[in-house]
This record gives C-alpha cells, structure tokens and sequence, in this order.
C-alpha cells in the first residue's frame, strides 16, 4: 500500500518540513503520496509533483481549507486514510493539531515525532524531553504518525515527476472559524529550518538587548531564537522558542547566549551540529553540551564576536 | 457552564530521568512525581473562569494509579471543586486517555474541556485533539488567550509562525500553551480545605472503555552523549575555532 504525506503549505509555498516528512516515508515504501488541502493552491501541488520520490499528487482545493483548521483537514484525510498504510505529516504545529483528530477518528493510536524508522510498524521517538529515546511498535491497520523534521535529511525538491489529481473535496464542518493570524516577519532565515540560529535567554535582560543577537544573526545568515525564560518575560514573540514545548531544532550551528541550560530547552536544540554557550556563570548546564563557551559577560562578548565576524569577512 | 479539566501525574520537571539497566522503562522509583506543568495552566484557566462568573463549576479528572488522587488533591487545592479518579494500573496511552475523557463528558456534560497542550513525560500532544474527536466537538489547541462568552470561545493559538486567532462554538476542547497564564499556588488553608472536596473513583470498566495499549513499547534507551566540549578565552579564539576547526562560519 502507498504512503500519504500531509503537506504543509501556506497555500503558495510547500513548506521545506514536508520534505523532511518524504525522507521519513521512503524508509516505509517507494508510492508516496502527497495530500495538498489548501485554497487556491494549485502551486503548492505543482511544487510537491516535483519533488523527487513523490508519485502522486491529490489535490483538495476548497476554501474551506485555506487555514488548516483541524476539524475540516480530518474530515477530508480520514475519508482517504483507508488507501494507505501509512499517513504521515511534518510535526509542525499544523500537523500536531490535526494527525491526533484523525488518528482517533480512524480509531488507531498515533505516534508522535518521531526520529527513526526502525520498519514499517516501528519507529524511535523522544520522550521525557529528549532525555530517553522510545522504540515503539504499531499493529494498527493504518499507522499516523508525525515526523520531527530535523531528523531526517530533506528530499530534494526537483527530480520528481508526480502525477496531480484533484480531490473531491469533503463537506466543510461547521463550529470553527479562523479570525486572524499575526506572524512574526524579521527578513531572516525560518527559525525551524535555519543553518546557523543564535538564540538569546534571560541573560539578555531585555527585548532591546536583543539587538545585539540581530546584528550577529545578520552577519552569519542566522535565524535569532530564545529560551522560554526569555520568551516568558516578553523579551521576544512565543514562536521564537526553542525547547521541548517550542520548536526543536538541530542547525549546523547554535550559539546560546545568556541561556543557563534547563532541560526544556536543550531538548530543543541538543542535536544541533555544533553548540557555541556564552553564559557568565561557570557552573551554566548549557557548557555540558556545548562544543565550544565562553565564561563572560554577554554584553561584552557579542560586541567583540561581533567585531571579530566583521574582521572574518574584511579579511 | 461547567469546565472539565483532565490532569495528569508525571515525573517533575526538574527531574533527570534514567532508563533501567535492561531498558524496559524509565526509573521512577523514589523520583518526585508532580501534576503536568501544562495542566495547572488548564486548572488555572478552569478557575479563572470561575471566578469571572463564566464557568460554574471545575470538575478536575486524572486517569491512573490510585496516588494520582495527591495530584487532584492539588487541582482542588488550586481552585477545582470536585475530582474524578479513573482508576487503572494499566499503561494509560492517549487514544485510552481519549476514550475515558469521552465517557466522562458524556456522563458530566461540561461545556468545555481544557487539557494542557502535552505531557512532559511522553510527550504526545495528543490527548485533546483526540478527544475533540471523539465528541464530535470543535478544537483550539495551543492556547494563549482564551475569551468565552455566549456560547461561543475567542482563542489565541501559538503556531509556528507566530500566532492565530480561531472562534469555536461551545462546546468544545481547548488546549493550554505555557502562556496562557501563570498558575496561582496552594495556600495552606486552601489545601486543608481540599482535602473534603468530592472525589469520586470510577473504573475504565464501568464507563465501558477498553484500555488494552495499541503500542508496545520495544526498549528503552538514553542518548548517546555529546563528546565533552572546549572553554575558549574570548570571541577571537571561538571565531577561529568556529572558521578553522569545525568549519562553522
């Protein structure tokens, strides 16, 4: 049987996070579908047709769809579940919202986030804030499952020649409503997907000091990320939080600023490739994962970090 | 209206947890077990509606072992006015979790459910949207604000990109994210008081629930470790190490 990939999409743009869910459902099968519900969003099906490994597009197009509300994308995905073997999403705050609905419609347990595909019916995922790895096995009929995006590779997005069909889109379900959306824009690279990310925690003291991370995530291409201490005291919006209940990320390079280390947080950004920790106090947690710190006052390190990434690029 | 609020017993946060030596669960003998962080938002927000002349009564719920009566003890002590134990020692999965959830609202009849939006110990994020489900019922998972009136509920929800405003009609489910309010602590008169607030103990057999697990869990195992690190002087020294050594920049 096929696999079927929810993509997540703003109705113009295939979000990269599908692509890490793609890699995930090659190691379960070589017929990989890709479930386009959107509004209007014939581009999004076009780009999904072309990324490599996928073999067919369904495309539900209604307006209906246009904000992922959960109780209207469930309707529509349990309704084509019961073709597949496998129904997988990236374990995006979408996804998270609607695969539990569905999984309980179909009346089969889900497993979240995973990590690892060990075979079609068992898979590796965190628990306890990353601290133990859980090899799970499924006998459910169809197995839903989410996908932590960071640990595994993107599928390339070219290569692949996917036939599009339409989908006859499911009756829209009424008692939800989409107001409005306020998302953050700061001209950088996405947090979740970003190469280099330098986040900042308490330490920072204030929304303000927090443009000394700007400046350094602008010289090195970064995305600027925070703590939740830092995102509890209004320092910075909640979608800038790394952590076990924020965004888990593994970029080539985090440098944690003002960040003591609890274990919330490094449950988000632990795997990251190399760790760079700035912290005043010696006895910081933070300095047990990291590659490389410095013991000193923040507000004098960025400065000179600062200045010695501009000698680098001068020189 | 009345508002239910499922609660559960975890491992405390601030604890380390360690996997047995023959990998088959997680050591929690002598560890400090405290209610999920994410439901003492929810309770918070239960009460808080209570107090605004929204809700009428909070009904707090935990699925479990007989000591997760300490943990509706504690909801109670916070504001809740009477608990239920679905009292189990089997391994309790989400789609279960769900599945007692929805006998207990058939049976109850709230207006609305908040959960908190995961466990800290499995971390599923399941349990909510699985029981919206299950109702029928519409679903704000993620909350940061929540305004209910008129049968109807304005909810704030945190997502990726930043946040999103969604109106669902009661009843429904709400899920809590850490910023939708800072829970209040127990003062000790009220958890004197707590302790004579109803507690009913119900079985999943009486309210007709199989809670046989769907998953078996395989093993158990710790992370490899991170190889132990390096202190460097200055920003100097780290940019070259960042450039020259592991290629970072």
């Amino acid at each position: 049987m096929a696999i079927l990939i929810i993509a997540e999409h703003d109705n113009q743009v295939l979000k990269s996070a599908t692509l890490n869910a793609v890699t995930a459902a090659a190691r379960l099968g070589e017929d990989i579908h890709v479930l386009v519900a959107g509004s209007q969003c014939a581009k999004v099906a076009e780009q999904a047709a072309s990324v490599a490994g996928v073999t067919r597009v369904r495309v539900a197009d209604a307006a209906h769809y246009g904000h992922a509300l959960a109780e209207n994308l469930t309707a529509l995905i349990v309704k084509v579940a019961p073709d597949y073997s496998h129904v997988l999403a990236p374990a995006t705050t979408t996804a998270k919202n609607v695969m539990p609905r569905v999984a309980a419609l179909l009346d089969v347990a889900q497993i979240s986030e995973i990590v690892a595909v060990e075979s079609v019916d068992t898979f590796v995922r965190p628990v306890y804030a990353g601290n133990v790895l859980a090899t799970v096995r499924s006998a459910e009929r169809i197995k839903v499952v989410t996908v932590r995006t960071t640990a595994f590779a993107a599928a390339a997005a070219q290569g692949g020649a996917a036939v599009v069909e339409a989908l006859e889109p499911a009756p829209e379900v009424q008692g939800s409503r989409f107001v409005n959306q306020q998302l953050t824009h700061s001209g950088r690279p996405e947090l979740a997907s970003a190469q280099r990310v330098i986040s900042g925690g308490r330490g920072m003291g204030s929304s303000e000091n927090f443009a000394l991370l700007d400046d350094i995530a602008d010289k090195l291409g970064a995305a600027v990320g925070a703590s939740r201490a830092a995102v509890d005291a209004g320092f910075v919006p909640n979608d800038y939080q790394v952590g076990q209940t924020g965004k888990v990320i593994a970029p080539q390079l985090y440098i944690a600023v003002g960040i003591s280390g609890a274990i919330q947080h490094l449950a988000g950004m632990k795997d990251s490739k190399v760790i760079v920790a700035i912290n005043k106090d010696e006895e910081a947690p933070i300095f047990q994962v990291a590659d490389y710190w410095i013991v000193g006052d923040l507000f004098k390190v960025l400065p000179e970090l600062s200045r010695e990434l501009d000698k680098l690029q001068q020189g | 209206m009345k508002v239910l609020v499922p609660v559960k017993r975890v491992v405390d946060a601030n604890v380390r947890v360690r996997v047995k030596a023959d990998g088959s669960a997680v050591d929690i003998a002598n560890v400090k077990l405290s209610m999920n962080p994410f439901d003492e938002i929810s309770v918070e927000e239960a009460v808080r509606l209570k107090e605004a002349g929204v809700a009428s009564e909070v009904v707090v719920v935990s699925c479990g072992v007989q000591a997760c009566q300490e943990t509706l003890r504690t909801a109670m002590a916070t504001g809740a006015d009477r608990g239920i134990l679905v009292d189990t020692d089997v391994e309790l999965q989400p789609l279960a979790v769900a599945k007692l959830l929805k006998a207990l609202v058939d049976k109850e009849q709230p207006q609305l459910v908040i959960l908190g939006k995961q466990a800290i110990d499995d971390d599923s994020n399941q349990v909510g949207q699985m029981l919206a489900a299950l109702l029928g019922w519409p679903q704000a998972t993620f909350a940061s604000k929540v305004i209910a009136e008129g049968g109807k509920a304005e909810v704030t929800r945190e997502i990726d990109g930043g946040l999103e405003t969604v109106e669902v009609d009661l009843p429904a489910v709400i899920t809590a994210d850490l910023r939708l309010n800072t829970p209040r602590y127990a003062t000790l008169p009220n958890i004197m008081k707590a302790k004579k607030k109803p507690l009913d103990v119900v079985t999943p057999d009486a309210l007709g629930v199989d809670v046989t697990p769907r998953l078996t869990t395989v093993k158990l195992a710790e992370p490899a470790k991170r190889e132990a690190g390096v202190r460097v002087a200055d920003a100097a020294e780290l940019v070259t190490r960042l450039k020259n050594v592991v290629h970072a920049i």
